[in-house]
């Protein structure tokens, strides 16, 4: 057991720390009000390396750990949820399958454009009728002239429309159940794409999301991922890292609402004193740090199975259970320690609140991790 | 970053947990029922090298971690917290007072026979009056011409009348509050010394607990531990790592209760089936299993820390928070899954449940730790 970090690590994060301080916070409120796609920083994080960081440098990354890669998240989304998830969704959710899965062939094609920011990645999986239960998608993929022609809705996808490169899972064998699932490479500029539904977001609002639709979009075999009927098991392995990302957001956001929280009950006073003076005030900032410290744990651990290729479900399901409602239930009481100025947008507070929801919801709910972690632990089915 | 166990720590885990498992296992129960100080098993934990753990060879002891004195205290409290807060105040705040305080002339005669296990130890700082406010506390050391006389009563001093040394705090100059204290080495058999009345406790029965009384007991003038006006940082230092030690007894309680609801939960059928395939129970042992990982790691977190040399109070604080709140929710809960079994003594889980309720209160209670938590976040600003 060692709880620190490498002086490689150290200096890597130290970058990405000032990227985050100084180009990303100021911009974060602006991002949020106008729902603005921040284009020129996700280039800017293509040329720090940041958007293909844990990619090995054959394929244009950093060659930098999962764990690390994981703590870059965290201190993007402690300056900005919706510039952090931007990256993390290029790579945990669509870099990271194609090289968990991919064909050489693949790896060479898609991956060096991610990593540099020169194309923008996305996982569609989520349909209007598949959401926990993943596998009942309806999105077909019918095999034609060594072409598949695939035809469905994908709704609430991250990155949507300004992303190039999408994995998309679809149904080949209808018969089949989850293993007549089959994964894609499907690219934007393939006719028969298109995005409708632009979602107005309680929350990282400077993320889009979209639905993307496929009208006979043919996609040549050699895009299939993973193998014909094994993209069920591709995405589930895929989320199972992913939830790592999501649980470092969840995180750098309940970090940025304690730290915004610690600023601002040492500044305010209240019956002649600093409201930090009360010890009903201190209770509250002791345990939204011990809370905050154990969801890190957490997350941190997880990484490191991932990064030894040991099996992390569990592991990676209670980072993201932890550390989701450990940001809303810190990021609802940084509000609270605000008071009313903790209720407007003059102050960051009420925008980490709506940014940490959609923790508890995205890359499986927290009942869907529940139920991930009380099969491993009661072996239950 | 590394999150998996050295071979050392692994081989210590195995060796504790085939003792735990073994011997103290088929003794839990009728320790608790009987109340009586299960001196056998302590000799047994001594025959094993367990007393000394954390001892340095040179006097003695196994000069292992605290990651490894964390893992003892855990795998015994998994089947006995009576046995674990035995062991555990003897190792640390019974013994490492004298390793980090003593003269040579001091460790040399008290660390080997306390690493031995031929001395028990003990700690005695809190008084009737000094509870939480322990640099209030009163009793008195007078210097004279062959040493030292003290006069005083300590309450709630864990293994009281089975240990062979007490680590004493009391007031030996005019200075106020903690700079007046200092720390004393008592031996069993110094004249004056007795016991209070044994006090019958909710939980942790045979764990012996009561009043340590001091009527003008004599001690030579090397008794005092470190220097004079030093007791009360000899206290806190000793409380900074007995942490560490209640982190993982708290950790050891959850997880023995964990493990036994789970098993219970598989087996038991209601409704047509065993009710672990209720969502209501997998939700519930998730979130449990969650705790108890976290509250795991923060413990190791602590003792990696206080290993490395660096300032751990605040990890220690957060770890004991944390782990003691865990224990006491899932001992709870572990006795509601349980259902009506779990509220009679034929079954364990309520036996943790009487047993975690002591972590969230000694060496400091948690409404202590979060004072600690809230000055670290709020020093310097």
């Amino acid at each position: 057991m060692n709880f620190t970090l490498d002086s490689d690590q150290k200096e890597i994060l130290d970058l990405v720390k000032d990227f985050a301080a100084n180009e990303v916070r100021p911009r974060a409120a602006a991002i949020d009000e106008r729902a603005e796609y921040p284009a020129d920083l996700v280039a800017k994080m293509g040329e720090l390396g940041l958007m293909g960081a844990p990619f090995p440098e054959e394929y244009g990354g950093a060659g930098q750990s999962y764990l690390t890669f994981a703590l870059m998240v965290e201190e993007l989304c402690r300056s900005c949820a919706s510039t952090g998830l931007i990256m993390d969704v290029n790579i945990s959710l669509c870099g990271e399958p194609i090289l968990m899965f991919g064909t050489d062939d693949q790896k060479a094609r898609f991956l060096a454009p991610l990593a540099t920011g020169e194309k923008l990645g996305a996982l569609a999986m989520t349909e209007p009728e598949a959401g926990s239960d993943a596998a009942s998608i309806k999105t077909s993929a019918v095999k034609r002239n060594g072409s598949y022609i695939l035809n469905g809705r994908k709704i609430f996808i991250t990155n949507g429309e300004v992303a190039d490169t999408y994995v998309v899972t679809a149904v080949t064998d209808r018969d089949m159940g989850p293993n007549g699932i089959t994964d894609f490479i499907v690219e934007k500029s393939m006719p028969g794409v298109s995005f409708t539904t632009h979602y107005d977001k309680l929350g990282i609002r400077g993320a889009p999301t979209t639905d993307v639709v496929l009208e006979d979009v043919e996609v040549p075999e050699e895009n299939v991922l993973g193998g014909v009927g094994n993209g069920f098991k591709v995405t589930m392995d895929t989320l199972d890292a992913g939830r790592i990302g999501i649980a470092a957001q969840a995180v750098g956001i309940a970090r940025a609402s304690l730290e915004d929280a610690l600023e601002y009950v040492q500044e305010r006073q209240q019956f002649g004193k600093p409201v930090s003076h009360f010890q009903g005030v201190q209770f509250m900032l002791a345990d939204m740090a011990t809370q905050i410290e154990a969801a890190r744990v957490l997350m941190l651990r997880a990484a490191f199975l991932r990064d030894r290729h040991i099996p992390c479900a569990r592991e990676s399901s209670m980072a993201k259970l932890f550390a989701g409602d450990t940001a809303m239930k810190v990021a609802t009481d940084a509000v609270q320690l605000l008071g009313g100025y903790g209720y407007i947008q003059e102050y960051p507070a009420e925008r980490h609140m709506r940014d940490a929801k959609i923790t508890q919801i995205y890359e499986g709910t927290q009942q869907i991790q529940r139920l991930v972690v009380a099969r491993q632990v009661m072996n239950t089915r | 970053m590394r999150f998996e166990l050295s071979d050392e720590q692994a081989m210590i885990r195995d060796a504790v947990r085939d003792f735990a498992q073994g011997a103290v296992a088929p003794r839990a129960d009728e320790i608790d029922r009987s109340n009586e100080f299960p001196a056998d098993l302590v000799r047994q934990a001594a025959q094993l090298d367990f007393m000394g753990i954390s001892i340095p060879e040179r006097y003695g002891g196994s000069g292992l971690d605290h990651i490894c004195f964390a893992i003892l205290v855990e795998e015994i409290a998994a089947v006995s917290g009576t046995l674990a807060v035995i062991l555990d105040v003897h190792t640390s705040v019974g013994s490492e007072p004298i390793l980090f305080f003593g003269t040579e002339d001091q460790k040399s005669r008290y660390l080997p026979k306390l690493a031995s296990g031929d001395m028990l130890g003990a700690f005695a700082l809190t008084e009737p009056d000094a509870g939480s406010d322990a640099a209030s506390l009163r009793s008195t050391a007078v210097r004279d011409a062959s040493g030292w006389v003290l006069n005083g009563t300590k309450t709630f001093i864990t293994n009281v009348g089975e240990a062979d040394v007490y680590i004493v705090m009391a007031r030996s100059t005019d200075a106020p509050r903690a700079g007046g204290i200092s720390a004393f080495i008592v031996e069993r058999d110094a004249p004056g010394l007795r016991y209070g009345e044994p006090m019958h406790k909710m939980g942790l029965h045979g764990s012996a607990t009561g009043e340590l009384i001091l009527e003008d007991v004599r001690l030579p003038g090397d008794a005092l531990l470190g220097g004079e006006g030093e007791g009360f940082r000899v206290a806190m230092k000793a409380l900074d790592s007995g942490r560490i030690g209640i982190s993982a007894q708290a950790v050891g309680l959850a997880r023995g209760a964990l493990d036994y609801a789970v098993a219970y939960a598989r087996e038991r059928k209601q409704f047509g089936q065993p009710i672990s395939r209720f969502e209501g129970i997998q939700f519930m042992v998730a979130d449990m299993a969650t705790a108890v990982d976290a509250a795991r790691l923060m413990t190791w977190e602590a003792a990696d820390a206080c290993d490395r040399g660096v300032p751990f109070t605040y990890l220690a604080s957060m770890a004991k928070l944390m782990a003691t709140d865990t224990a006491m929710q899932v001992t709870t809960d572990a006795v509601q899954i349980l259902g009506g079994y779990g509220y009679i003594k034929e079954f364990p889980v309520e036996r943790f449940m009487r047993d975690a309720k002591a972590t969230q209160i000694y060496e400091g209670t948690n409404q202590i730790q979060r004072i600690v938590i809230a000055r670290e976040l709020l020093r310097g600003d």
